[in-house]
């Protein structure tokens, strides 16, 4: 049982607010290791600050923060992180192992450089691009620089792959190659989808939080647990922002609290 | 051409020699350092640093020709000055984004300004130009030394940290996901490059040094499979420039430091027509990708 396992994430009354801004608002919200989540929200909804928060980018100026019984910045290695990388220079030289490798890049050492390369040949056997070892990175689609970035990710082995807007412009067949793989991990990593597609999530799915809602008398956004709905011959489950579930509350989809 | 190479090897004659030293000492911080500026598109950073570095000059000399500060050198000043300009325009570029344009341009403008003016008001000749647009008559045997141990020291930082330099230069959000202290590798990056701009200027001046920062280094770029062989690439680039420019120069009595410049963005310009042309030709004849 999914809600047995260790708490992956946790947020107790986290409020974080730019100098003339404020974003969230106590937050709490917590899943467990092994779990699919989607983390929905509009454009500006504070995503992107709560997923920085997730990595240590930023710090709440109230409240705690979890990841895997730990303080963030200590557990930053268990993370594998998948951007969108959207200012990405095209005029970087650099090939499609090197990047990959970057995901094993230490805070000062040198690693050895055979050892990291099998591993990053592995995480792109994963990603199944295991061909375009030695290709600039340059060269390939979009979808498939994102699967890279995937690869990137797991090849530090993470217990947490959190993956920011992973199927923004990607074509119908790396996203599908992108979920099979997610589909092979889930249960043994827990799954961190972060989307602004409110309505559709992938049908991997456990639990779908929305970052979207301003309590009465409050100036930033919280965030509320949603329902899904499986969709009849769909890959995908709708998002039915009609019934909310307390966002602390873990049992879901197998019990619905009375 | 001939003549050159007598100059060269005569032992009447030490400024040449000198200055081929400068070129090829010059290449390493061009090659490393300029792929480093270019990838991490932080140019306009340097291209202020390196003008504000005129102030500290201008300063230096005054405080030393009125006997304020005796035997104050103009390196020293303009170290200082680079380095000071340096952590401010650091500083400003990551806590105050919209600012950043409006402050860079300003102390590009100011350090000049201060510059010319402490010159102007500098008992005896001093002549701006010769900063602003080099001279090799003024590289000595201590400008060498000095080039010498930060090739030294950038050489040795590049290889020792060259996956997290990598890293904050292709990603720099994930890198700092990942320990890397990038914001501190940012100011060591614009430290360092303060302090080889002064060490540069003496060789093609303040005015161009940024040229020869991003120009070799961009050719690189249509080549190099990575960022360790563009820094190579670039190297070569900045010593056949460098050495041709020299030679030219020498040969037909120019300021060698324009002529550097000028062949450098000769051949930007030629790989990056050929570059635009191959893409056009691709695009028509989809066949051929």
């Amino acid at each position: 049982m999914i809600e047995k396992s260790p708490i992956a994430l946790q947020f107790t009354d986290v409020s974080f607010a730019y100098p003339t801004l404020q974003i969230l608002e106590n937050a709490s919200f917590h899943f467990h290791q092994g779990e699919f989540i989607a983390l929905v929200g509009p454009n500006g909804s504070g995503k992107t600050t709560l997923l920085k928060l997730i990595l240590g980018l930023e710090e709440a100026q109230k409240g705690t923060i979890t990841l895997m019984g730990g303080r963030v910045k200590a557990m930053r290695p268990v993370i594998g992180y998948v951007p969108q990388h959207a200012t990405y220079d095209p005029s970087f030289p650099i090939s499609v192992i090197e990047v990959v490798m970057m995901g094993l890049v230490d805070s000062t050492r040198r690693l050895k450089k055979q050892e990291i390369r099998n591993k990053a040949v592995e995480a792109l056997k994963q990603v199944e691009l295991e061909d375009l070892v030695d290709r600039p990175y340059s060269q390939l689609s979009g979808g498939q620089r994102r699967r890279v970035l995937v690869a990137r990710a797991l090849v530090s082995n993470p217990k947490m792959l959190i993956l920011d807007e992973p199927t923004a412009n990607m074509d119908k067949e790396s996203e599908a190659r992108l979920y099979s793989t997610l589909e092979r991990l889930k249960g043994n990593t827990t799954i961190l989808i972060v989307t602004h597609d409110t309505r559709f999530v992938s049908d991997l799915t456990d639990r779908v939080f929305c970052v979207d809602v301003q309590h009465e008398g409050s100036a930033g956004r919280t965030v509320v647990q949603h329902a899904l709905e499986n969709i009849e011959g769909e890959y995908q489950k709708r998002v039915r922002h009609d019934v909310e579930i307390p966002a602390d509350f873990c049992a879901y989809p197998r019990e619905m609290p009375s | 051409m001939s003549g050159f190479f007598e100059v060269l090897f005569s032992p009447d004659v030490p400024f040449i020699r000198n200055a081929l030293f400068a070129g090829i000492l010059s290449s390493v911080l061009f090659g490393i350092l300029g792929s480093i500026v270019t990838v991490k598109r932080i140019a306009g950073l340097a291209g202020a640093i390196s003008h504000a570095v005129l102030g500290g000059i201008g300063i230096a000399l005054y405080l030393s020709a009125t006997g304020i500060v005796p035997n104050f050198s103009p390196i020293v000043g303009a170290v200082i000055f680079a380095l000071l300009s340096a952590f401010l325009i650091g500083a400003v570029s990551l806590k105050s984004k919209q600012r950043e344009d409006t402050v860079i341009q300003a102390i590009w403008a100011i350090g000049m300004s201060i510059g010319v003016l402490f010159m102007a008001k500098t008992p005896g000749y001093t002549n701006p130009s010769s900063y602003l647009f080099g001279n090799i008559l003024l590289i000595s045997s201590c400008n060498l030394i000095l080039l010498a141990i930060l090739d030294v020291i950038v050489l040795f930082l590049a290889w020792r940290f060259y996956p997290q330099l990598e890293a904050t230069s292709f990603d720099e959000e994930f890198a700092a996901v990942r320990g890397i202290p990038t914001q501190a590798v940012f100011l060591i990056i614009l430290a360092v490059t303060a302090v080889a701009v002064v060490l540069l200027q003496t060789f093609v001046g303040i005015v161009m040094v940024i040229a020869m920062l991003t120009l070799p280094a961009g050719t690189a770029g249509y080549t190099a499979r990575n960022l360790a062989s563009m820094m190579l690439l670039s190297t070569l680039y900045s010593f056949l420039f460098s050495a041709g420019g020299l030679v030219v120069g020498w040969s037909l009595d120019l300021p060698v430091g324009a002529v550097v410049v000028v062949l450098a963005g000769l051949v930007f310009l030629g790989y990056a027509t050929v570059a635009v042309l191959r893409k056009k030709r691709s695009s028509r004849d989809p066949s051929s990708s």
